[in-house]
């Protein structure tokens, strides 16, 4: 790594990029860092940092828009929405902890890159369904644009949903607009005690296929959760409608209240069970929710000591197992059905990163296909080479 | 509207074509007479028409791929159509390409409630999804006002929207998979029952990519939970920018309706004229408010939302009393542009979205316009988005009118881009705002959008003629331009 460009707006950005292409150098292009030690490790001759183009550009709440600068801390950006209580619907998690750095370090921006939504993914959507536009420089040192600042727009092709996701391997953006939503006045848990992971599953997808509209459901440490969100006696009846739809599978019913929840759904956001075992490697697979405890199941069969648990109705399973050379990826990858979800190798030691597949290997066509999409932003291959594997 | 000229060597080959397709799919599949292929020459953009080369059916994915590889090696042009109603001509035929109709898909393949999904086949109706669900207390959440007749697959090509999106999301947020055949006949599954595929979010793409990057054979929609009740609210206010003011209140208030309409004076008077729905006709804007969800629920944000109309000044406030009387609510507001066209002989509908803040300033000089094209407008629209629908009357057997509506029509589009707003929020690009893609992009926007298209589809054989204005060659468009000059940056801080 021989240097690091820090441009301070989108002029200078693109004349970075510029320089990069003339020069035939490649970028590590990172906000603040704090997903380094997540996905493929790069080979980079230098570092982009973004971090000198940051602010909220511009915030309208009853517009339901904030547009912001692509350097810009998540932090900054909830705090602000926060006054308005409004939020970021898709509750972006916090994975600095589970990846051995600080707290709160990360940028809005970054999360997008890795498309990275929490529990309320089920209701609200993911990362990418609330990039409405977005403005950056694309691997031929071309300033270009997509999307808008409005909810609805079908002009040209939505290429917000591509760049969400992409790892920063696509373009460098210098501006985002999101979309933001009210916050909910209150927010109430309802806790199940003591079913086995089939059980729990049978009662989440229970639960979001009732008119109860739950906002979260998650199974961690034999505790099944499920989020209610909004007006307080709205809350209050779907809790109760809660309770009666599920008074056969669960003996035992708790309650969370607001601030209690608000912890809880927290450390399910974050993966916390999981910080504590620095060495053990962490996967997330996202699968159809009945289908995670047969997967589960089968890698049980081979490592007894793995460590589960369930967010998305059963359909994001976050799995903590031994340190080993190639973290158990063909193990992981096989113990889903075909074409049935993917796993994503989420921390391992940066060499067992390098040596296999952090992503779920794609079949040849698509595979092909994404290299020339890739091509189409990137022909050169200046942007984080490497990143996705 | 200017279309692509016509390649003369296809023509010649038209025979040769249309064996090879019968090759393909035996039988009826294949439409080469005249008379048959009548009812493909337009979509509902049917003031422009054109008939295809042949028509034809396929029934199997098989044949799905061994159509486009035949194009593609005969560099043979395809425009793929769902159901045909296309608000944009997304699916207007071109007289030197095949018209590719999926309506055989028509099957509903699997229903999983327990993870809450459906897999269709790309020809099931919109309205379909729900009908094979509803007994269950399901529902798919987009429902464009064409769902009777509009197809999954036109769906997802066009990221359909309607009155509900604000609340429940488009096409795009409401899809987990698609299989899809790409211009050479491979076949491609992205998504399936789980959520976020992996790897770069080509689901994404498609939806809204107009048919131009590849065929869809296969869609799994996400099924939501059908809400317990549903009030509607009707709100008069004696000006426009009261009426607009509350759409923005009940929002900042941390309310999002299921529903949010409004309706100019001129929408309200026709609207009444035609199913009596009860509209205040003293009104100049009438919002139409849906809350839904559990009945407490609804009730509370019912009370809430007749303080803030109160507070902005409403002269009427009716709350829907049952499911008969919030139906007969929005019973005027859908029969917004059958009403319309029973004063006019035909109409223009666009649909730019703006952001709500320059909602009234927006109307305030499309009336202008209208002064100055001689041309009356009717506006209704989805208020909770921004979502723009304004009705330009006109006669299209008057050549002057047509020109005059279609010249209103851009204005009323580069005014939209101008306060900070798109050319369209729900129908698409098509061929009808092709030539105004440069009012929102730039040059450099649309290269990087048709560098896209190469990666799919290298000869711009699908769909042709549509969304891009100005097509460039793939292999043009692939040079990479090094300057070898001298650092250009010197100031910026490096370490």
């Amino acid at each position: 790594m021989s240097g690091t460009i820090k441009p301070r707006d989108a002029k200078e950005l693109r004349q970075a990029v510029e320089w990069a292409l003339n020069e035939s150098v490649t970028l590590d292009v990172r906000g603040s860092g704090s997903k380094l030690a997540l996905g493929k490790p790069m080979m980079c001759d230098h570092v982009l940092d973004m971090s000198g183009i940051s602010g909220i550009v511009d915030y309208a709440p009853e517009e339901l828009v904030v547009t912001l600068r692509a350097g810009t801390p998540l932090r900054e950006v909830e705090a602000l929405l926060a006054q308005r209580n409004q939020m970021l619907a898709f509750e972006p998690p916090d994975l600095g902890p589970m990846l051995g750095r600080e707290a709160g370090e990360g940028t809005l921006v970054g999360t997008l890159m890795g498309n990275f939504a929490g529990p309320r993914r089920l209701s609200a959507g993911a990362a990418r369904d609330h990039l409405l536009g977005f403005s950056g420089v694309n691997g031929r040192g071309e300033a270009f644009k997509s999307g808008g600042r409005v909810m609805k727009n079908v002009t040209g092709y939505d290429l917000s949903k591509l760049i969400a996701g992409s790892w920063g391997t696509l373009a460098v953006l210098d501006e985002v607009s999101v979309k933001v939503l009210p916050a909910p006045d209150q927010t109430r848990t309802l806790i199940l005690r003591g079913l086995d992971e089939a059980t729990a599953v049978k009662a989440m997808c229970a639960a979001m296929g009732s008119p109860h509209e739950v906002s979260g459901a998650a199974h961690v440490l034999a505790q099944t959760a499920l989020r209610l969100e909004g007006v307080a006696p709205s809350v209050e009846a779907r809790l109760k409608g809660l309770r009666e739809l599920l008074i056969d599978v669960a003996v035992t019913m708790e309650e969370l209240d607001t601030l209690e929840s608000r912890a809880f759904w927290a450390e399910v956001r974050d993966g916390t069970a999981f910080n504590a075992a620095r060495d053990a490697i962490v996967w997330r697979i996202s699968c159809p929710p009945t289908a995670g405890p047969a997967i589960v199941g089968r890698i049980n069969a081979q490592r007894r000591e793995a460590n589960v648990f369930y967010d998305w109705s059963g359909g994001l399973v976050w799995l903590a197992l031994p340190p080993s050379a190639d973290a158990d990826h063909l193990l992981v990858r096989s113990a889903l059905d075909a074409g049935g979800g993917h796993a994503t190798l989420i921390r391992a030691p940066e060499a067992v990163r390098a040596a296999v597949p952090v992503f779920q290997p794609q079949p040849t066509a698509l595979a092909a296909l994404a290299q020339r999409v890739k091509e189409s932003f990137d022909p050169k291959g200046l942007f984080n080479l490497g990143r996705m594997g | 509207m200017q279309m692509p000229l016509l390649d003369p060597g296809i023509l010649r080959r038209r025979s040769e074509i249309v064996a090879a397709l019968r090759a393909i799919v035996p039988g009826e599949g294949v439409i080469d007479d005249l008379d048959g292929m009548r009812p493909y020459e337009c979509d509902a953009l049917s003031a422009y028409r054109q008939m295809p080369l042949v028509v034809v059916l396929p029934d199997t994915v098989a044949q799905v791929s061994a159509i486009l590889r035949y194009c593609q090696d005969h560099k043979v042009k395809v425009v793929p159509r769902g159901a045909g109603t296309s608000l944009s001509g997304g699916s207007m035929p071109v007289g030197d390409a095949i018209l590719l109709g999926m309506s055989k898909f028509n099957r509903v393949l699997e229903i999983d409630y327990a993870n809450r999904c459906a897999r269709v086949q790309p020809g099931v109706t919109n309205l379909g999804v729900t009908k094979a669900v509803e007994h269950e207390g399901f529902y798919y959440a987009p429902d464009p006002s064409s769902q009777i007749a509009c197809s999954i697959g036109g769906n997802v090509a066009e990221n359909s929207g309607g009155v509900h999106c604000l609340k429940y999301g488009l096409t795009t947020n409401n899809l987990l998979g698609i299989e899809m055949v790409l211009m050479n006949g491979e076949v491609v599954r992205l998504g399936g029952k789980h959520l976020d595929a992996g790897g770069y979010d080509l689901l994404g793409l498609m939806t809204g990519s107009e048919g131009l990057l590849g065929v869809v054979t296969e869609v799994t929609v996400r099924l939501l939970r059908k809400p317990s009740t549903a009030r509607a609210v009707l709100l008069g206010f004696p000006t426009e920018a009261g009426a607009a003011d509350c759409v923005a209140a009940v929002i900042a208030s941390g309310i999002i309706p299921g529903g949010m309409e409004m309706m100019d004076k001129d929408a309200i008077k026709c609207a009444e004229n035609y199913v009596g729905a009860g509209y205040p006709l003293d009104a100049e804007g009438l919002l139409i408010v849906e809350l839904d969800g559990p009945a407490v629920e609804v009730d509370h944000l019912v009370a809430r939302v007749e303080e803030i109309a109160k507070d902005r000044g409403a002269t009427t406030c009716r709350v829907s009393q049952d499911e008969q009387e919030r139906v007969l609510f929005w019973a005027g507001r859908k029969a917004a542009f059958p009403a319309v066209g029973q004063i006019s002989p035909d109409y223009m509908c666009l649909d730019g979205s703006v952001p709500r803040g320059r909602l009234v300033e927006v109307l305030a000089e499309m009336r202008e316009m209208s002064k100055k094209h001689h041309l009356r407008v009717v506006n209704v629209f989805h208020a909770g988005d921004g979502n723009l629908h304004p009705l330009i009357l006109f006669d299209a057997n008057d050549p002057e009118e047509l020109r005059r509506a279609e010249e209103f029509g851009a204005d009323i589009l580069r005014l939209c881009v101008r306060v900070g707003g798109v050319l369209t929020g729900e129908h698409g690009v098509g061929i009808e705002k092709r030539d105004l893609m440069g009012e929102q992009f730039t040059e450099i926007d649309l290269d990087q959008q048709m560098r896209v298209k190469c990666a799919f589809d290298p000869d711009h054989l699908l769909n042709p003629g549509k969304v891009f204005p100005k097509l460039r060659r793939c292999a043009e468009l692939g040079r990479v331009v090094v300057h070898h000059n001298k650092m250009p940056f010197p100031d910026i801080p490096r370490f």
